[in-house]
């Protein structure tokens, strides 16, 4: 195991640090060796570190940043959605950084440009000329959103102010999506690989509760990991079952039915209760409080109904028809509309109608736009009373709209007629139409 | 401002400071059409004062129907609230993740009910919890920078402005301006809830309805229309400081819950705690406001059977909105008030007699003509006649004796009403419908002892068993206990009666028993199939004819025949009864006018038909015939409706140039004619391009002298 070693920190420090970052400790030493071997020595201009979620980009950051007392500033991009937000994010905490006295009110800060001068006056005002100042940008992702700048600007704050800073971008995805096309400076690049299963287990098994050893909780690990490891490998979230499940594992404890080393038997009685939360509460169909409260019930999950469940909307009645028609004409090639909805549609070769030009079906191609004409037309021949086509009648697709049932097309022309998409499934529309007594695959031509 | 307009376009906006004048105003408005008579004040007055009673009675319907939802909102919120409290240092809350604790409110799809329950939720959290809510709707918040906004501005009561650059007085609101951002928020809050700890003692009495350190709550008016993007960014900034501020989230969803894993990938979702709360189902809804508002003698305005047939049906086939249904109702009050004169005689019983006597002469020959009074007039004997259609007082009396049996008659078809829905609504494949709504219409319309639905059903109600039927009786005895009715005393009795006869039956009934398994097993053997069963049923009824009736067969035939004599009695039609038009609103084809605009049918008929909106004579057109005095766009549309899918564009000049020279003498003078041709040309050009507007017709790519045609059909 690589000790971490460096002639600019305290090695107490240094243990403590390498305490809290288990299985991280080759990126620490990375990274340490990155930043210089004295604290005035300049580091690279900016780091890039990526890597897939949870996998200890911000917290190996934070910590590493804290333990050894590293002056630094800390922003997360998404909570910034301006960049104007970003600036004077970074220019507060800067105040606030190195010095007790109350920030005073942050000073607008518009462009880039303001802001390298604002920040060259912090940090002279600060004394924190002599080290180097490391500025974190988390979720990184987001700064491509914002103005073109932006992002080549921090790459070469260094340079741009003149001061020993180096800029740390946190992201989960790789370099060669942010490189805007003008070129820009290229950070250096660091990769967090995964947490393999040994890892999360070291990980997981750190945090044991006071009540119960170590070695009983690592057994709890190993067994949640079992389960949980082919669909997740994000430690908050594990962490996060492990604590909403424990309770139920150490139930035959309490009950004195089995010892801690009981393993077989503690394995029997958590294994089926952690395939059940695989499908409710990890999916999120049932929440984590209700869960709880169903394991101090000793009731079965089955008694909850989750998300998805509840499918079932009630629709006015031409509402449903509207529907309907929406998808038929969504799905139907517009040839076959005279063969489907008119009664005398004339002799048609059933051949001919039934030779399928697109080897494809148009479910797997998806809905098509069509006009509300058609929409109208297809409305009045499946309806068997006569619609008046009353404003009632239109309302009820624009509501149909913004009940994300239907979607417009091009909406950009106000004199042409609207265009529509339906965007809800087969299984839906089939339950739908069987409330009206619509047979509706008896209409569609992918199933003709 | 917002409309509630589907469409879009251009509103105008009075200024609202003209209402008071104009509420004053509407009094004399009330009178216009019909000034012969002098009791419009009285007849306004009274129109008001029962549509504040029937709304009082609205709200207070709703607020119970959403009592249910409130207390499990206010179960949920103090759950987590506690935890926010306790801030334990236990293990499992520090390993556990620090969700979102999120409420998904199903309110199903009539989204103009909405506001109104938001309304409610949003009070009752104000009173009962926090006073930090905020309400986003989609519209306002394209992105998260105005979901922001939008939130802290309604949070702080505050100008909160992101991009200050736009404004040139930056420096003098300075003061107001915050920064947009959730530290902001955090610190807005910190400071609130210090004040108020601080404050505690002295404000006592206005704080203690809210809990310690409340907890903020934002809801999403319209989950379905927000973008995915907004939400989830909104939600990962919320988690990362959900230590330091207590939010609660509240999604309004009007489709399923499905919506939710749609619109948030796992990674969000992942954030939020989420549970599901659902609303009334809004049928149940209207059940319950037919119930108070029409099945209730409380209120002497009823609706009238096409009336409210045209209610439900915009309920059923179009939106499902009770709102809607609500406003409807409004509007049948109004127009009966306004339209019928006698309406002054629609009030309480109390002021019955006071308003009777002061009827005036006109009033008097008004009543005469009613169709339904005639009708009465004609049944009685000559001398009564002439002194009902000549002394002004001897009429007065009868009216009122006439109306003060109509008001008891609707109290006593309420209760019998009551009673038939009990056993109708639990036969096999409801001959008379489910709802009690669908009786009370059927009723309503004729009689309804004559429809065949109402003979099945009896047909039905003569093979229950015996328990069902018991508890039927004892139900409809309920009923008929607790109406107000005084008829109902021999009835009960009656039922009575039955209940002892039955309770005897049971000692009876282990005699009998042998025989009835012996002749039930018969019929089991050959119970194959529906047709097969009919036909058994069928013989049995013929050979029972024959055979001796059971004691129970006997008593139950009695039962059912005696339900019959009440509906026979008391279900007759509203339009049978003497002066029904006084407090029956009827008039369905106004209603409809009102509520089911036809915008396409309105548009054809004024160009099609010019004479029906402007009233001219010289416009008054035969048949199908186009004349020359019809505005140019009416030519145009009528020559246009005879074109197939192109038009073209000269042969159109054509015909119209013709139409239009039709009435004028042929004119020698080619100088003349010829600038009247350019007239003409332009004359039609103007009234093609007003088609265009409308979108009746679109110039064509195809053929570059055509325009193509948007609407299909002929004239």
């Amino acid at each position: 195991m690589p000790n971490l070693e460096h002639p600019a920190y305290p090695a107490a420090a240094l243990l403590h640090l390498e305490s809290l970052v288990p299985c991280r400790e080759s990126q620490v030493s990375m990274l340490l060796s990155i930043f210089g071997e004295v604290r005035q020595q300049f580091s690279f201009p900016s780091i890039f570190i990526y890597g897939h979620t949870s996998s200890g980009k911000t917290y190996v950051m934070q910590t590493l940043l804290n333990t050894l007392q590293l002056p630094h500033v800390f922003v997360n991009c998404v909570e910034c959605f301006t960049s104007r937000l970003l600036l004077e994010e970074i220019l507060i905490q800067l105040q606030s950084c190195s010095s007790e006295t109350e920030p005073t009110s942050p000073v607008p800060c518009d462009t880039f440009n303001d802001f390298v001068r604002l920040f060259k006056q912090a940090l002279v005002s600060r004394e924190l000329q002599d080290q180097t100042l490391y500025i974190v940008l988390d979720r990184a992702e987001q700064l491509r959103e914002m103005e073109a700048n932006i992002l080549p600007a921090f790459l070469r704050l260094q340079e741009l102010t003149d001061s020993n800073v180096t800029v740390v971008l946190l992201s989960e995805i790789v370099w060669e999506l942010f490189r805007p096309n003008v070129g820009c400076f290229d950070p250096l690049t660091l990769y967090f690989p995964d947490y393999s299963i040994g890892h999360l287990q070291k990980i997981l098994s750190q945090n044991h509760p006071p009540e119960y050893t170590a070695d009983f909780y690592a057994a709890y690990i190993n067994i949640l990991l079992g389960v949980f490891y082919m669909v997740c490998r994000d430690l908050k979230e594990l962490r996060h079952l492990a604590a909403l499940n424990f309770s139920k594992y150490c139930e035959p404890v309490v009950r004195g039915e089995a010892n801690e080393r009981d393993t077989r038997k503690l394995w029997k009685n958590i294994e089926p209760h952690l395939k059940k939360a695989m499908q409710t509460v990890y999916l999120r169909e049932i929440s984590s409080s209700q869960w709880e409260r169903l394991q101090h019930d000793g009731g079965e999950p089955g008694q909850l109904k989750g998300l998805s469940a509840h499918t079932h909307v009630e629709l006015p009645y031409y509402s449903k028809f509207l529907l309907i028609a929406a998808y038929l004409a969504s799905y139907n090639p517009v040839r076959t509309d005279k063969r489907l909805f008119l009664k005398h549609h004339g002799k048609m070769k059933k051949t001919n109608f039934m030779k399928k030009h697109e080897k494809t079906s148009n479910h797997l191609l998806g809905p098509k736009p069509f006009p509300l004409d058609r929409l109208l037309a297809i409305l009045y021949s499946i309806v068997d009373k006569r619609v008046a086509p009353t404003a009632n009648i239109f309302s009820q697709i624009t509501s149909l709209v913004t009940l994300q049932l239907l979607s417009m097309v091009g909406q950009n022309d106000q004199l042409e007629g609207p265009r529509y998409k339906c965007t809800v499934s087969l299984d839906f529309i089939r339950a739908v139409a069987r409330t009206v007594n619509f047979d509706i695959i008896k209409y569609l031509y992918d199933f003709l | 401002m917002s409309t509630c307009s589907v469409s879009k376009g251009c509103f105008v906006f009075k200024p609202s400071a003209k209402k008071r004048k104009l509420s004053q105003s509407t009094a004399h408005d009330f009178g216009i059409r019909n000034d012969d008579s002098e009791d419009t004040e009285l007849r306004f007055v009274t129109c008001q004062s029962l549509w504040n009673q029937i709304k009082s009675e609205t709200e207070k319907v709703q607020e119970d129907l959403n009592k249910q939802l409130l207390d499990n909102l206010m179960n949920f919120l103090s759950r987590f609230h506690s935890e926010f409290q306790e801030k334990t240092a236990e293990w499992t809350c520090r390993m556990k993740f620090r969700e979102i604790p999120t409420a998904a409110l199903v309110l199903g799809v009539n989204v103009t009910d909405h506001e109104l329950t938001f309304k409610s939720v949003s009070d009752f959290l104000q009173n009962n919890i926090t006073p930090y809510i905020a309400l986003l709707e989609a519209k306002d918040c394209p992105g998260v920078k105005n979901l922001m906004q939008k939130l802290m501005g309604q949070l702080m009561n505050c100008y909160v402005d992101v991009d200050s650059l736009e404004d040139e007085d930056y420096v003098q609101v300075s003061q107001n301006r915050i920064r947009c951002s959730m530290s902001s928020l955090i610190k807005w809050y910190e400071s609130v809830t210090k004040k108020t700890d601080s404050e505690a003692p002295s404000k006592k009495r206005t704080t203690s309805a809210h809990w310690q350190s409340p907890p903020v709550v934002v809801i999403f008016k319209d989950m379905e229309s927000f973008t995915t993007k907004v939400l989830q960014d909104f939600i990962v900034i919320c988690s990362q400081h959900i230590h330091e501020l207590p939010l609660v989230l509240i999604f309004g969803i009007a489709t399923s819950p499905m919506i939710i894993h749609r619109l948030l990938p796992h990674s969000v979702s992942s954030l939020l705690c989420i549970e599901l709360f659902q609303s009334l189902s809004c049928k149940d809804h209207l059940s319950t406001i037919i119930d108070k508002l029409l099945l209730t003698a409380q209120f002497p305005f009823k609706l009238g059977e096409k009336v409210l047939q045209v209610l439900i049906n915009i309920f059923l086939y179009h939106d499902f909105s009770v709102q809607n249904f609500i406003k409807g109702f409004q509007l049948c009050i109004v127009e009966h008030f306004y339209s019928q004169p006698l309406s002054v005689l629609c009030c309480q019983l109390v002021d019955l007699q006071k308003r009777v006597h002061s009827l005036s002469h006109d009033q008097c020959e008004n009543i005469r003509r009613l169709p339904s009074f005639r009708r009465y007039v004609e049944e009685q004997e000559s001398g009564k006649q002439v002194a009902l259609l000549t002394t002004d007082n001897f009429l007065k009396e009868e009216i009122q004796k006439l109306l003060e049996d109509l008001h008891v008659y609707h109290e006593n078809y309420v209760s019998i009403l009551r009673c038939l829905h009990v056993f109708t609504s639990s036969l096999p494949k409801y001959p008379l419908g489910k709802q009690i709504r669908e009786l009370h219409c059927a009723c309503l319309e004729n009689q309804v002892w004559e429809t065949e639905e109402y003979e099945s059903s009896l047909q039905l109600a003569r093979m229950l068993n015996k328990s069902d039927l018991v508890t039927m009786l004892q139900q409809c005895m309920e009923i008929l206990l607790s109406s107000s009715g005084k008829e109902f005393d021999k009835t009960v009795e009656k039922l009575k009666k039955f209940l002892t006869e039955f309770q005897n039956l049971e000692v009876a009934e282990a005699f009998q028993e042998q025989d009835v398994s012996i002749s039930s097993q018969k019929e089991l053997q050959k119970k194959t199939d529906l047709y097969h069963l009919q036909k058994t049923l069928l013989e049995l009824k013929e050979s029972r004819r024959t055979k001796k009736l059971t004691k129970f067969e006997m008593l139950r035939f009695e039962v059912v025949d005696y339900i019959d004599s009440l509906v026979r009695k008391y279900l007759v039609p509203a339009d049978r009864r003497t002066l029904h038009e006084i407090l029956y609103f009827n008039t369905a084809a106004v209603l409809r006018g009102h509520l089911n605009a036809a915008p396409r049918t309105a548009l054809h008929t004024a160009l099609n038909n010019p004479h029906w909106y402007l009233k001219n004579q010289a416009l008054k057109c035969d048949g199908g015939s186009i004349s020359n005095k019809a505005p140019d766009i009416c030519i145009v549309y009528k020559l246009h409706l005879e074109c197939g899918r192109l038009i073209n564009l000269v042969d159109w000049l054509e015909a119209f140039s013709t139409v239009v020279m039709a009435g004028e003498e042929p004119n020698a003078d080619t100088a003349s004619s010829d600038q009247m041709d350019d007239i003409i040309h332009a004359r039609f050009i103007r009234a093609v391009s007003e088609l265009e507007l409308l979108g009746f017709i679109k110039p064509s790519k195809q053929k570059t002298d055509h325009v193509a045609r948007l609407t299909w059909g002929g004239c």
